[in-house]
């Protein structure tokens, strides 16, 4: 079982710098062909700063900082029991290539169902660009499969 | 065209090829999701799993095209998923969305997008919303 003592753990800041050749593999592995998201051009000619990171990419932050990681090793969660239960984004600003912005998390909620059969950690995060600004909020729930 | 966006509009269907391994490796990478779950076939056996599977940030990336061969991204507000389903190898997924409320959000003229992700054999793998500026 997930301790309930995690409820309130904070993982610690992902600081992710999004570039272009990163947005332009992300773009060829989900089959993303429109030009904006390929050709720093075609973005700016539809209005954004550089080519824009697509709508789920920031959940890349925490895989790569290895804050995920280090959150399912404290929570003693296994990857080979482990699903993605929920995601949810709420954006205030377009994240671009060449932005930097920095996720901080924390684990809001610990519940199961099925008499432990499922277990839920819910996790909250906020994330802010070089300028301080809010770029968007994310919750995750993960679900651990027993 | 989005301009006159109505309750009952149905978003232009996005239609995927069938989930294969390759496809898998590359998000994997792509996503900095590396759990071997995904894209080792021996992992994913001793964990109990048939094979390998399709990561859930993968449907939910097909379902943000879905959104933004639709309405420019500057205009999404929120986007929601709740995985429904494990997306397996061979599921060639269609994306489908439907306007189903037009919505005031923080002052600004929204309209909010029912969205589902079904595999070929009419299995729902991703049930989700997004909202989105009219304007």
């Amino acid at each position: 079982m997930i301790d309930k003592k995690f409820i309130g753990y904070t993982l610690k800041p992902s600081i992710l710098t999004v570039d272009r050749t990163r947005l332009q593999f992300f773009a060829k592995a989900i089959g993303e062909k429109d030009p904006i998201y390929l050709d720093a051009d075609a973005a700016r000619a539809a209005g954004y700063a550089d080519i824009p990171a697509p709508p789920t990419f920031l959940f890349a932050a925490e895989l790569d900082s290895g804050a995920t990681d280090q959150l399912l090793a404290d929570l003693d969660i296994p990857l080979a029991k482990l699903l993605h239960g929920e995601q949810s984004f709420r954006y205030r600003k377009t994240l671009c290539a060449g932005d930097t912005v920095t996720v901080q998390s924390t684990i809001t909620d610990i519940y199961d169902k099925k008499g432990g059969k499922l277990e839920f950690a819910v996790k909250d995060s906020k994330v802010t660009n070089q300028r301080n600004e809010l770029v968007a909020e994310l919750r995750t729930v993960l679900v651990v499969r027993h | 065209m989005t301009a006159s966006i109505q309750v009952g509009d149905r978003l232009p269907t996005l239609q995927l090829p069938p989930v294969d391994r390759t496809t898998l490796a590359l998000f994997g990478g792509a996503s900095g999701d590396h759990n071997p779950i995904h894209i080792d076939t021996d992992f994913a056996r001793r964990s109990g799993m048939p094979d390998v599977f399709a990561q859930g940030m993968l449907g939910m990336a097909w379902l943000g095209r879905l959104l933004t061969q639709w309405v420019p991204q500057s205009r999404i507000r929120q986007y929601d998923a709740r995985f429904a389903g494990i997306t397996h190898l061979g599921n060639a997924m269609t994306c489908s969305g439907e306007v189903v409320e037009l919505l005031e959000l923080d002052g600004e003229a929204c309209a909010r997008v029912a969205l589902t992700s079904a595999n070929q054999y009419g299995q729902n793998k991703i049930v989700g919303e997004a909202i989105v500026a009219l304007a």
